[in-house]
């Protein structure tokens, strides 16, 4: 048994397998089949100040080796997830992350106020990426100077472990990641959903109701790793990876191309178990490697 | 109840229909209690082109073969491929999921289930687990032809059947919310699970004729447990709800349909 214990800013994860924001609601979802507090860390669903009703149906469209979605930050606000979730959530043995989205940087700058009050969640993952929000959300993240703008503002009141989302829709992703170093971020989590379209020939009409959302699963793993691998020669901060990951082998991977921890999405939809199977298929790779921590295989790709 | 991710093992598989084939699937160990009108998600192995599971309803539990059926439509290639499994194979299903039908307090002899099409499978459970309460479904099945009336000796177990077809080769001729059963008999209770059209027509005849009404919705489907939001139905009092969890089954009370 390896030690798989792995440390983003100040944040301790027993290991590096974390959920992505919006794949594993807030863990309650999944506690039939797992015991979630196996898990490294969990992103709940992004937060913003008030509620969002989200995108019209539909919002989902099966493609080749993936999904589309655009949901459109569907919650409740911040202060419901204070008063209603949080304390269901708050004992559980894990670390519980919150995924703060907004649209314009004052929301950024009070959401992220309200949940460093909140003793039991130990960091925030901002949301700078989301490509199913008109206003704001993925603005922020495709140019430095935006993302400087967010981050340092959020810096300034947020206490502890700030993780920052990137999004691939940029012509130049460490750009932005040397960005959010800079701004005072903790590390970098990346990627999110990559622009895309589907359409009905039949019907002659697209297959979401926004025309466009976001791609995850396997399809999009190729261009997820090739980043994390970039930013990972650009910036010092740990990084985060996540795009596509189906299994251990894919999360151990994006390790070896630079990332701390990993994230798994869109595989919670076809294997409500799948994190768990991750870990021990990481701890068995590291068995069977003679590796004695997980820490040993960050960065170690040979090229 | 428990969510469960469960290997079953294939039992048969018996083509109905050029378009429909009744799946039954057992599993070593005893199979979770389900209820009327909740799903499974199905993961179809073999298809690269289909990357989610299929959500498909329970169409029946038999308790004493420890059997649950799925009875699938082919409607792209990831039923295609489903429906391709034979006697042995092994299927990865989670279930189960969903809310499920409201069974009456009392006893009931006006109750109507309205089915069209592959939309007729939950019924039939329903119509079993209401008779065990001492209820007495009527069961009006619409299809476009004749062949496409399924399962009709099983339902006929349950209740009496009523049939439309769209081409008149059975029953009356027409549509589910044009038989004469609606004029003739007073119900005060309609469960239904069917294409959207005929769903939004038969709610309509409930809300005009003052009668309660529970649809099962098939909005597309992700995770089927909550977790992704993309199955949405929009509300009257809440919003944007998970049909996964929330739901399949709605009263129309709660739906945004205009009706």
């Amino acid at each position: 048994m390896a030690d798989l214990s792995v440390n983003i800013g100040e944040l301790k994860m027993k290991n590096p397998v974390m959920t992505a924001s919006g794949t594993f609601g807030y863990g309650e979802e999944f506690e039939d089949f797992i015991d979630i507090a196996r898990i490294g860390g969990i992103i709940v669903k992004g937060t913003t100040l008030h509620r969002r009703e989200g995108n019209p149906y539909p919002r989902m469209a099966e493609t080749p080796s993936g999904m589309l979605n655009a949901v459109g930050l569907q919650n409740k606000g911040v202060n419901y997830f204070v008063e209603h979730i949080y304390p269901k959530i708050k004992d559980t043995d894990t670390n519980i992350i919150v995924n703060v989205s907004g649209s314009a940087i004052e929301d950024y700058v009070k959401t992220a106020e309200i949940i460093n009050e909140l003793v039991n969640i130990p960091a925030i993952e901002l949301n700078i990426s989301c490509p199913n929000v008109k206003q704001g959300g993925m603005a922020f993240g495709v140019s430095a100077a935006g993302a400087c703008d967010v981050i340092s503002a959020v810096r300034s009141v947020y206490k502890k472990t700030l993780i920052v989302k990137l999004s691939p829709n940029v012509t130049d992703i460490t750009e932005i990641a040397r960005a959010a170093e800079a701004s005072g971020a903790d590390s970098v989590s990346l990627i999110n959903t990559i622009l895309g379209m589907a359409i009905d020939a039949e019907k002659r009409c697209p297959l979401l109701s926004t025309v466009t959302g976001g791609l995850s699963g396997p399809a999009v793993k190729p261009i997820a790793l090739r980043m994390v691998w970039q930013v990972a020669k650009a910036v010092k901060i740990p990084i985060i990876g996540l795009g596509g990951i189906m299994d251990w082998k894919d999360a151990v991977e994006f390790m070896l191309a630079g990332a701390t921890a990993v994230q798994i999405g869109t595989a919670n939809f076809i294997d409500p178990a799948v994190t768990v199977k991750v870990i021990d298929g990481i701890n068995n790779y590291l068995d069977r490697h003679g590796y004695s921590s997980v820490k040993d295989i960050i960065g170690a790709l040979e090229v | 109840m428990k969510k469960k991710i469960l290997d079953l093992t294939v039992t048969a598989n018996i083509q109905l229909h050029a378009n429909y084939v009744l799946i039954k699937m057992t599993s070593q160990e005893i199979l979770p209690e389900m209820f009327p009108g909740q799903f499974a998600e199905i993961r179809v192995d073999g298809s690269p082109t289909t990357f989610l599971r299929r959500p498909i309803s329970i169409n029946y539990v038999d308790k004493v073969n420890n059997e649950v059926w799925f009875l699938v439509q082919i409607v792209g290639d990831g039923t295609r491929t489903l429906a391709k499994v034979s006697a042995g194979d092994v299927v990865n299903v989670v279930l189960p999921l969903g809310n499920g039908f409201t069974i009456p307090e009392k006893p009931s002899d006006k109750l109507l289930l309205i089915g069209g099409g592959v939309g007729t499978a939950p019924l039939l459970y329903l119509g079993e687990v209401l008779l065990a309460n001492n209820c007495k479904p009527t069961f009006l099945l619409g299809a476009r032809s004749e062949g496409d009336l399924l399962q009709l000796e099983d339902f006929k177990k349950f209740g009496e059947v009523y049939t439309t077809t769209e081409d008149g080769s059975a029953g009356e001729k027409g549509y589910v919310t044009q038989h004469s059963i609606l004029n003739d008999k007073q119900f005060d209770m309609i469960y239904t699970c069917g294409p959207k059209p005929m769903m939004v027509s038969v709610a309509k005849y409930a809300k005009a004729n003052n009668i309660e009404c529970e649809v099962s919705l098939e909005n597309k489907m992700a995770c089927g447990v909550g977790a992704c939001l993309c199955c949405v139905e929009n509300t009257v009092d809440e919003g944007h709800i998970c049909v996964c969890t929330e739901g399949p089954v709605l009263n129309i009370k709660k739906l945004l349909w205009q009706i």
